[in-house]
């Protein structure tokens, strides 16, 4: 991994970097299936320590940004999961005792091999990476994430997609019983998202089963979520249980429910405003009360590996 | 001691500290003695101010009702307290919107040219803007001698205590992303509370 210390690091992160280096001489070779649970370190009682095993065998990546990520606790802490409630502090406070396995995920629609697979058996083919990767909410704030997952292009050669499919649709559990926040019809449940198949074949696209080495914990979408850093934040669809090759753009959630302020593809874009807020500045996670807000920068800084994915498409128009 | 000298002696105090108490509370967890601030610290100040804000033009405007119904006449000795605390809440939350959030203390590249957008092209920041510049109005005018100075045109003044509960829910509204449901909480005790004074006027107006 690249380590590249950036000039203007801040003293929260020096510590969580800290934490995290140790943290990851944990990480040996074994499979997915074989995640042992270990006594986490005391980083916060945000999630129990029942739900926090090690994963094994990850790769680092070229991909990984350099900047140094937020601590454990802010990224289990504050968080937007409305299936958990829509406060910050819902999803960790409900998604305590959501136990995720056993977990089935359905692929189906224009693609050669389809069904229905355990998690482990779709997990089976793929390898494990760390990606660590910034994260701008359509709220305007920001954070560093290590995640581990596997890369979404893989996954999409891997099922075979005919000819017909354009798009890749995701859906996230829908269980009143065990997400209390679906209880409420805050958003059209279940939560659907999608990407065009030339997103979803992108290198930076990955499907997450982890922060910091560990499994996903409830509150960041366990078992397994979408994370495509280039756009906002609530296209990363969490605890998915559905993948869908589709012919046409599919629904997605926040599109249903206030079509005028998100769109279908919901790139980061400093220069296209939210309707009742500014897009052009983010507030920094974990960078303290005295902070100044950072100018947010266009595809979130994704901008190299993505932007050819939008030639000759109005970003204004398709927001 | 008689009602007046004990809502004086002992009431007045008592509640001046209560209502302070949800801003040393702020500032205990900002400094992590009464528990923490969330991992976004300026947002949660700001929340946490604004819905005081909120809080208390409602129990401002609950006076008047609450005497009548109650036939508990001390009851506005308090409401000029509960104005001013509105006010202090207000400002709080818009002090820590300027100078925190869009970083007119902390960001050296800080342009005032922001806040223009914000209160120009953001109609929720104008609706809470306009609320704040009526409670200044309020707070300036709220001395015993320039309430006897302004007259009758003081009360004018004052009854845009009922346009603040109005813009301040409004702007609690709008700035939701989704779940309007604490908006919709304080909408309803404001439709109440204003709805009760309609009632009582109406009525009123049909004896004489």
């Amino acid at each position: 991994m690249l380590i590249k210390r950036p000039v203007d690091i801040r003293p929260s992160e020096i510590t969580s970097k800290a934490n995290y280096l140790n943290r990851r001489d944990f990480i040996r070779a074994g499979s997915i299936a074989g995640a042992s649970v270990l006594a986490a370190p005391a980083l916060g009682a945000v999630v129990p320590d029942e739900r926090r095993a090690k994963l094994q065998d990850i790769a680092s990546s070229e991909f990984s940004t350099p900047a140094a990520a937020n601590t454990y606790e802010d990224v289990t802490s504050y968080n937007n999961f409305y299936e958990f409630g829509t406060g910050k502090d819902d999803p960790a406070r409900y998604a305590q005792d959501f136990d995720p396995l056993p977990w089935s995920i359905t692929v189906d629609g224009h693609a050669e091999k389809t069904g229905t697979f355990q998690f482990d058996d779709f997990m089976k083919p793929f390898d494990l990476e760390e990606r660590i990767y910034r994260m701008r909410c359509v709220e305007a704030w920001s954070m560093v994430i290590p995640w581990v997952g596997i890369s979404l292009a893989d996954v999409v050669k891997h099922f075979q997609p005919t000819s017909k499919a354009k798009f890749v649709a995701f859906e996230t559990l829908h269980d009143p019983a065990r997400m209390p926040g679906q209880r409420r019809r805050v958003l059209e449940w279940p939560y659907q998202e999608g990407l065009t198949i030339a997103e979803a074949t992108n290198p930076l696209a990955i499907l997450a089963v982890g922060v910091y080495g560990e499994t996903m914990p409830g509150q960041n979408g366990a078992p397994i979520r979408l994370v495509v850093p280039w756009k906002y934040g609530f296209k990363g669809i969490k605890s998915i249980v559905r993948i869908s090759f589709a012919d046409k753009q599919p629904p997605v959630s926040w599109n249903i429910a206030a079509p005028y302020e998100y769109g279908f593809y919901a790139n980061v874009n400093p220069e296209v405003d939210h309707p009742r807020w500014s897009q052009a500045s983010e507030r920094v996670i974990g960078s303290g009360l005295f902070a100044a807000r950072k100018p947010t920068l266009m595809f979130n800084g994704y901008g190299d590996q993505v932007a050819h994915l939008y030639d000759g498409l109005d970003l204004r128009k398709n927001y | 001691m008689n009602t007046l000298q004990t809502v004086r002696m002992v009431g007045k105090p008592l509640i001046f500290l209560l209502c302070l108490l949800p801003a040393a509370l702020v500032v205990g967890d900002a400094l992590g003695i009464s528990g923490q601030l969330s991992a976004n610290p300026v947002e949660d100040i700001l929340d946490r101010f604004g819905n005081w804000a909120i809080r208390f033009i409602m129990m401002t405007l609950a006076v008047t009702p609450l005497r009548r119904l109650s036939g508990w006449n001390w009851l506005t000795r308090f409401r000029r307290m509960l104005g001013l605390f509105t006010f202090f809440y207000a400002s709080m939350h818009f002090l820590t919107w300027l100078l925190l959030d869009r970083g007119l203390a902390v960001d050296p590249a800080f342009q005032w040219s922001v806040i223009l957008e914000d209160l120009t092209e953001r109609p929720f920041i104008a609706i809470g803007f306009t609320a704040l510049l009526l409670l200044i109005a309020m707070a300036v005018t709220s001395t015993n001698g320039l309430r006897r100075r302004m007259g009758r045109n003081w009360d004018k003044l004052h009854y845009s205590a009922y346009a603040v509960g109005i813009l301040g829910v409004w702007h609690y509204w709008w700035q939701v992303k989704k779940d309007t449901s604490d908006a919709w909480i304080y909408a309803v005790i404001l439709a109440v509370l204003l709805g009760l004074r309609l009632y009582w006027r109406i009525q009123r107006a049909s004896r004489r």
